[in-house]
């Protein structure tokens, strides 16, 4: 009894330590987003021995950051909804209506997951349609990106959902849109809400496509204004803690208020792959 | 009732459009610019043949070092994620009874935040005078471990792969606890019987019931870290020298300096065998779904 006591008591030592080691850096950088530039040199743990709520104000204010929050808020919202929902309904009609053109299709769009991006013949791509560092370029192009994963995803939940209920409606005279946006939808709930919530995330976490398809400052999301804020004044890292404090705040608050989502959407992909 | 009636076609083309136009042609055209000497500069673009590729491949080049370092880090980075990854699942499901799912809250948080946040903290972490990690090595007397973490390029790359490591075990071991779920308990509970301690159990249980979801965890690593790009540039932009410098940052500097095709052939060297290992990776999928 005794020895299984201390073999518990060591498994969560070990768990805690691997939690903490997880935890630090988030919390080196809360701490000293607060002190004063001095104390903040070395990014110490200590707590702050005045808290200098005022990092925040001269963060927002000289890193323009209200513009960028605003940015990456709509980026990812919009491709968020637009690739969600164009997924969706691909899914749909590969799933439901299996033909082997649907099929090769839906594993043609799937086998983007594994494709890398030419940022070279993109940039041309973006010229033409003149999208070119614009935010509506941004919104497409995170659309874009997460159409194959999208699609994965959501196919797979399909299956899950009777087709007796597509017969049903269809002979109580639904039309298509009807038939998907009013009884097929509600029941995708669960899966649309994983894809969209990771979808932001992807959107909000992105820094690659802003670097190279956006060069006015006014049009930067939150990752690429926080890099350059870095390159400006890396000397005080109370203000760089606080810029990146603000950065992975909601990142944070969406991870503790869908961490269902996301977990359940981490395992299903991968497992049912 | 006809399908194409109910289930039509147009349903799909707003992802389809989108899938073409951003990932399918510029993919697809890539391949034939690589045949070229297009650049941002002129408009002129004329057929060069094979040079691109002469130019990649050519030992006076850094092009090979990149494709090393690339090689380097997906083959560290699979290694260290899928053990570490697999030993935290252990720990979570085999070890600790209670509050299983607080440490897993705690472990996977990194993997939400931006990767370009998480590179900026450790470029304070892993400052050699100042940083918290060598402070804390020297705090607890193990000062002689204290290196020069992203200064050194001997060293550079590791810690490059220790970061990366670090902000992605957390996805790995997710997907490994629900591998570990599906296996079934009887067969441990048959292993005690026979007197099999944790190591047997390990090696002639988990490890082979675990394979699926094993292959599926080197799968993704290897999708990713093929593709790595923002934590290496955040942390080190490829520096110093060229010591951790990948495919994506090496492809980053030769658009900022209007290499256009000797960058769009190495970008289609990747396209074409990502292509490939996808496609496989696919018809692994089907059979996998076929057999159910």
């Amino acid at each position: 009894m005794l020895s299984k006591r201390l073999k518990q008591a060591g498994v969560h030592l070990l768990a805690i330590f691997a939690g903490l080691i997880m935890v630090i850096p988030v919390y080196l950088i809360v701490v000293n987003s607060f002190k004063s530039k001095a104390d903040s040199s070395s990014m110490s743990a200590a707590l702050p021995a005045a808290w200098h709520l005022e990092n925040f104000a001269t963060v927002i204010r000289v890193g323009k950051l209200a513009t960028s929050f605003i940015n990456s808020v709509v980026y990812a919202t919009g491709s968020t909804i637009i690739g969600t929902l164009f997924a969706a309904m691909a899914a749909f009609v590969l799933s439901r209506n299996r033909t082997r053109f649907n099929r090769f299709l839906y594993f043609f769009i799937i086998l983007g997951i594994a494709l890398p991006a030419n940022y070279f013949t993109l940039t041309k791509v973006m010229q033409i349609t003149h999208l070119i560092n614009t935010g509506v370029g941004m919104i497409i192009l995170y659309a874009a990106g997460q159409i194959p994963f999208g699609v994965f995803l959501i196919y797979g939940f399909l299956d899950t959902i009777p087709r007796e209920l597509d017969e049903a409606a269809i002979i109580d005279g639904c039309g298509p849109f009807q038939l998907f946006f009013q009884i097929i939808a509600p029941l995708l709930m669960p899966v649309l809400v994983t894809a969209a919530v990771l979808s932001f995330l992807g959107a909000w976490n992105n820094f690659i496509m802003p670097l190279y398809y956006l060069n006015k400052s006014a049009d930067w999301p939150m990752t690429l204004s926080v890099y350059n804020f870095f390159g400006r004044y890396q000397q005080n890292w109370n203000l760089v803690s606080a810029d990146i404090l603000m950065t992975i705040l909601p990142v944070i608050v969406v991870y503790f208020a869908a961490q269902r989502y996301i977990l359940s959407g981490m395992t299903i992909g991968a497992v049912k792959g | 009732m006809s399908l194409r009636r109910h289930y039509p076609f147009y349903f799909t083309l707003g992802a389809l459009v989108l899938y073409l136009v951003f990932m399918i042609i510029p993919g697809v055209s890539g391949i034939a610019y690589s045949f070229t000497d297009w650049s941002p500069y002129t408009t002129k673009v004329n057929f060069i043949g094979l040079e691109n590729f002469k130019t990649i491949f050519a030992a006076n080049q850094n092009y090979l070092l990149f494709i090393k370092n690339t090689f380097i880090f997906t083959i560290v980075t699979i290694v260290l994620k899928t053990v570490l990854g697999l030993a935290l699942a252990l720990l979570l499901t085999e070890g600790v009874k209670r509050m299983a799912y607080f440490y897993r809250m705690l472990i996977y948080l990194p993997v939400v935040l931006p990767m370009l946040a998480i590179a900026l903290i450790f470029r304070s972490i892993l400052n050699p005078a100042t940083g918290f990690l060598n402070t804390a090595l020297r705090g607890i007397g193990l000062g002689i471990l204290a290196q020069k973490w992203l200064v050194d390029p001997h060293i550079a790359l590791y810690s490059v792969i220790g970061v990366d490591t670090w902000a992605g075990v957390g996805y790995i071991m997710v997907i490994l606890v629900a591998g570990l779920q599906s296996v079934p308990r009887e067969y441990y509970e048959a292993a005690e019987v026979d007197g099999a301690g944790f190591w047997a159990k390990l090696v002639w249980i988990t490890l082979p019931l675990m394979m699926p979801a094993i292959i599926i965890v080197t799968v993704l690593n290897l999708l990713y870290a093929l593709r790595v790009f923002d934590v290496v540039y955040a942390l080190t932009q490829g520096g110093p020298g060229y010591a951790t410098d990948v495919i994506y940052t090496a492809i980053f500097q030769q658009f900022s300096q209007g290499l256009w095709g000797v960058g769009t052939a190495f970008s289609s060297l990747l396209f074409v065998f990502m292509g490939v290992l996808g496609y496989f990776v696919i018809r692994l999928m089907d059979r996998g779904q076929a057999r159910e």
